[in-house]
Order: structure tokens, then C-alpha cells, then sequence
């Protein structure tokens, strides 16, 4: 299925030239000249278009949150910070088609009227960076841009905002501190950002993805889009980057709630080298581990959320059967407590704790009891921080620690594995 | 005491322009001054909060809590190795130590020529072309022992 990737292969496809003669900016075209905002934001609601940042909510309800008569500014931000282990589905879209991210901007800026927008995309990527500042110059060169889009009375200013390396600032309200020149420690909510967001205006906050799906839907209909998922979970189409243990490991556009077992063992190609599988993080490495017994699991919000895992980034990891699983761990505990950005005590003193602890057991230092400290400051994070930091680090901790107990006492009682 | 040559304040006026407010263009003032000096020395972080009209302690608050800013020079080439868990899956421990031996540094020096600093990061984002290194600007994919050889040797 190429939708979101039809640009991919195409030789300068980041060049307004080629991406106009694939057809782009005909959405913007017929959203200005043919619909009322109104009608985008029913259009996108019909789509079944959740967000794709790892959250989920649906797009066109985030946009009707958005007061009408707002007296501040209001803002578009979007969140190209990706930076959840195991996700690189958003670069190629910036890099390879970043026409797409911005013409999916422009409509919902008109959408929600909207004049200024921002893309906030993480510092690494310094080449998506300078095609998304090319393809905005362009875009300002053919009027799609800037007063009087397409000679109506709408405008639209967009800037691109580099980030300077933090993960949490993929966390909204992160970003919008980072964004205001700030430390990105998350905000308290309520209010939410679509109330009080950037420079204090009604903010939406949208993926990268989420964006380049809009003129799609605005070209082909909502409902059109929402068939293109899976017979009865519908949601269009989902970009799935899947690394780790297998034979063909990259980024695959599919149905929304393709199986997880077809994405790996058709798409993917299987485990490398015959080998037989372990474990899967279905989601980014905040989503909990499924064992190799639960990936017959329909990848998408509500499934996974059935099995107490989540969609997530769509960021399949795939482990085979001689990954260690406590190295694993360590190397995501370390990860977020050097992510966690200080503001609540649980998560930054909980996520130190995790990190050491499975250092230690690493080290063949470890105890059995160790395994239960982990446990109960998990319990202790839980739903005791601003934002969603702290749970994120939670779900592998718990999940490693549960399903793959008999392992864990293993490595301990040995010092090692 | 340092300054911005006249190009780099164009642009710094341009940046500024975009956002509503002079102190959001702190993170964007930031990076032109790391281009311009090399790195955020405390003096740098006293001119970039007076560019932008806030307190030094506000400048230094988000330099260091940002990665990518340094407080100190860093080699011609900064190698930034992803060992995160795709990464980690795929053989970066490995890599890692292959980078330590031939360049006889640790994480976090820099070789005594300035032409290395070593770094680990934590993920990049290109999972599916583990292990990954960042080389100032650029993305390295499909590392082996022998590929990073190869590159480094290209690097002059």
C-alpha cells in the first residue's frame, strides 16, 4: 500500500516540481476554494484519524477543542521530535516528501484558522531539518504561503524550530516550553494546550504523520480513509517502522490493525539467521514487551490496549530467542533516566533507581530481591507524574519483569546469563 | 569578548522575527552561537542572554539541559554512536569498543590531535539501518568493524 509513501522512490521527490506533478497541493486547493473549515474538520472526524505520535487521539476532535473566538494568537505545532526508541517513521516522511507534512499543515491551519505554525523537529535531524526549510521557501515562492493563499484571505506563516536533544521534549507540553525557549520540563495539565499552548494561545499539537495524512483525506473523503484500515478497526493507513531481529527491517505502510505476527513474519521477512523469536516491544519502547506467544494481535489503539501494551509510535522492536533480556532492560532504564527531566520526584528519582538497580543485576551483582524493588518503585511512578515520562519508563520495567521472571532469577542466581 | 560576525547577526534578526516573543529565539540564538564559537562558554552564554534579552542563569538553565549544546570545543569530528536498543540489538556494544581500541579514547574525550571526540547517544532514529553513528551532521547506517574503518579513514 503506498498512500503516505507514494513520493518515496521518486528521484527529488522533496522538490515542489515533483511533488506537484504527483498532485499535491490539490487538496489545499479544493479545501480553500470548495469546503468551509467546518466541513475539513467533519471530514477528518469521519476519517477515523487518530494521532499518530503515540497517543492517539482522534485529530478532528483535537481540532474542535479549539475555541473559535480566541483573542490571543492561536499556533500550530508540529511534533517532528521523534525520538521514541524504535520509531523512524516521521524522517523519511520529512525527507523524502516534506511537501506532504506541510501541505497536510496548511489545511489544518485553514481548518482551525490558524496563522502561524511551527515544526519542531528534533536536532539530530539535520537533513529532514533542511529539506522542510527548502520546501517552506518553495512554498512561499508558489503562494501556498505566506497573505492571500491561493488569493483568498487566508494566511499562514511557518517556521521550522530545530530542537537541541532532549526526548522529552516530544512530550506536548514539553515542546512547547523548548518551543518558548525554555527548559522542555512538561506543564501541568488542565489547561490543556488547546487552550493555553504556545506564547499562552489555543495550540494544536499534531504528528508529523497525522499531518501528512490530511491531504488525503481531503482529497479522497474521510470515510474513504477510514476503510483503508483494517476490516473492522478501520483508521486508514499506519506507517510501522520495525527493527531489531529481523530479516528485512525498515518502515511499512499497512492497514491500521494489520497483525502484528503478518508484520513480522511477512513484511519483515522473519527472524534473522532462522532463530526463533522471544519477545516484541509493539510500540516504541515505552509500550510494554509482548512474549512470543501474543503477537497474533491486530496493531492498532484498542487492541493492543486490550492486551495491555499500546500502539504507541507504531515502533515494532523485535527480539529473538538469544537476546538477554536484562541487558535489554538496562539499556532502556538507563535511557530514561537520562531522559527524565528532573520536574516530579518519582519519575527522577525512580527512573535513577530502575537504572542502577538492573545495572547491578547486570553486573552479576543483583539480588531476587532487586526484582521486586523495581516492581514497587514502578508502583511508586505510577500515576504520580505530570506527564507521561514516568509511565513510559514503567511499562518495560514491569512487562520485562513479569513475563520474563524465570530469566531474570536466572541471571541473578548465575551473575550472569 | 565575543561577538557575532555581521552575517551571523542577520540571521540572528531574522530568527528573531519569527516568534512572537525575543526569548523564544533562545534554543535558534543558541545554535548560531555554537556555529559561530565552537561551543557555549560562559561568555557566550552572557552575550546570547543579552542578544535575546534574558538572564545569563536562564541561558545556562537551557544549554545544559539540551545534549546537543557543548561547553567545550569538540573535535574536528564528533562521533555520536546510537546504543540504544535497536542498536544495542544489532552489535553497537561491539562497535563501540572497536571505535574505544583504534581510537584509544574513552566516551566523552576527544584524541589529541582534535580530531576525535567520542560520543554515545542515545536513539537516532534509524533503527531500521542499526547500529547507526552520527558523524557531526551525518548518519552512518549498517555498521560493521570494517565499514566504520573505512569511514574514519575517509575523514581527513
Amino acid at each position: 500500500m503506498a498512500i503516505l509513501t507514494k513520493n518515496f522512490e521518486k528521484k527529488s521527490s522533496y522538490t515542489m516540481g515533483v511533488y506537484e506533478q504527483g498532485g499535491g497541493y490539490k487538496a489545499l486547493k479544493k479545501a480553500i476554494s470548495e469546503m468551509k473549515p467546518g466541513q475539513i474538520v467533519e471530514e477528518v472526524m469521519k476519517s477515523n484519524l487518530r494521532g499518530r505520535g503515540g497517543a492517539g487521539f482522534p485529530t478532528g476532535k483535537k481540532w474542535s477543542f479549539i475555541p473559535k473566538d480566541s483573542p490571543k494568537p492561536k499556533y500550530l505545532t508540529v511534533n517532528a521530535d521523534e525520538g521514541e526508541p524504535g520509531t523512524f517513521k516521521d524522517r523519511p516522511l520529512m525527507e523524502q516528501d516534506p511537501h506532504a507534512v506541510i501541505e497536510g499543515s496548511i489545511i489544518t491551519c485553514y481548518a482551525v484558522d490558524i496563522h502561524t505554525a511551527f515544526i519542531y523537529v528534533r536536532g539530530e535531524y539535520a537533513k529532514s531539518i533542511q529539506r522542510l526549510r527548502d520546501a517552506i521557501n518553495e512554498a512561499y515562492a508558489s503562494k501556498y504561503l505566506g497573505e492571500n493563499i491561493l488569493g483568498s484571505s487566508f494566511g499562514l506563516d511557518m517556521v521550522v524550530h530545530r530542537g537541541a536533544g532532549a526526548y522529552i521534549c516530544g512530550e506536548e507540553t514539553g515542546l512547547l516550553e523548548s518551543l518558548e525557549g525554555k527548559k522542555g520540563q512538561p506543564r501541568m495539565k488542565p489547561p490543556f494546550p488547546a487552550i493555553v499552548g504556545a506564547f499562552q494561545g489555543p495550540t494544536v499539537i499534531n504528528n508529523v504523520e497525522t499531518m501528512a495524512a490530511i491531504p488525503h483525506i481531503i482529497t479522497n473523503g474521510g470515510e474513504w480513509f477510514n476503510n483503508l484500515g483494517a476490516p473492522g478497526v478501520g483508521g486508514g493507513v499506519k506507517l510501522y517502522s520495525i527493527s531489531g531481529h529481523v530479516k528485512r527491517p525498515g518502515v511499512y505502510e499497512l492497514p491500521m490493525g494489520t497483525t502484528l505476527k503478518e508484520i513480522i513474519y511477512e513484511h519483515a521477512g522473519g527472524i534473522r539467521g532462522e532463530k526463533k523469536l522471544k519477545a516484541v516491544i509493539p510500540g516504541g519502547s515505552s509500550a510494554p514487551v509482548l512474549t512470543a506467544d501474543e503477537i497474533d494481535v491486530k496493531m492498532d489503539f484498542d487492541s493492543l490496549a486490550a492486551i495491555k501494551t499500546m500502539l504507541g509510535s507504531g515502533a515494532i522492536i523485535v527480539m529473538d530467542e538469544d537476546t538477554c533480556m536484562v541487558k535489554a532492560l538496562k539499556v532502556l532504564m538507563k535511557f530514561y533516566a537520562h531522559e527524565s527531566c528532573g520536574k516530579c520526584t518519582p519519575c527522577r528519582e525512580g527512573t535513577g533507581w530502575m537504572a542502577r538497580i538492573i545495572s547491578r543485576i547486570h553486573r552479576g551483582e543483583g539480588e531476587i530481591s532487586d526484582l521486586d524493588t523495581i516492581l514497587s518503585i514502578s508502583n511508586t511512578i505510577n500515576g504520580k507524574t505530570l506527564c507521561p515520562l514516568g509511565q513510559a519508563a514503567i511499562g518495560p520495567a514491569i512487562s520485562f519483569i513479569t513475563k520474563f521472571r524465570g530469566e531474570f532469577e536466572n541471571y541473578i542466581r548465575r551473575g550472569s546469563n | 569578548m565575543v561577538k557575532f560576525s555581521d552575517r551571523t547577526m542577520e540571521k540572528f534578526k531574522s530568527v528573531v522575527s519569527k516568534y512572537p516573543k525575543k526569548d523564544a529565539a533562545l534554543l535558534p540564538t543558541l545554535w548560531l552561537a555554537q556555529q559561530e564559537f565552537s561551543a557555549i562558554t560562559p561568555e557566550v552564554e552572557e552575550y546570547v542572554a543579552e542578544l535575546v534579552g534574558v538572564s545569563p542563569v536562564r541561558v545556562q538553565e537551557v544549554r545544559t539541559f539540551y545534549t546537543m549544546y557543548t561547553p567545550k570545543p569538540l573535535g574536528k569530528y564528533h562521533l555520536q554512536l546510537c546504543t540504544n536498543i535497536g542498536c544495542m540489538l544489532l552489535g553497537a556494544e561491539d562497535i563501540l569498543a572497536h571505535l574505544k581500541g583504534r581510537l584509544g579514547i574513552n566516551v566523552g574525550e576527544t584524541t589529541s590531535d582534535g580530531k576525535f571526540t567520542l560520543s554515545t547517544a542515545e536513539c537516532l532514529g534509524h533503527c531500521g539501518t542499526a547500529p547507526v553513528i552520527r558523524i557531526n551532521d551525518d548518519f552512518h547506517e549498517n555498521l560493521t568493524g570494517e565499514s566504520l574503518d573505512k569511514i574514519l579513514g575517509s575523514l581527513k
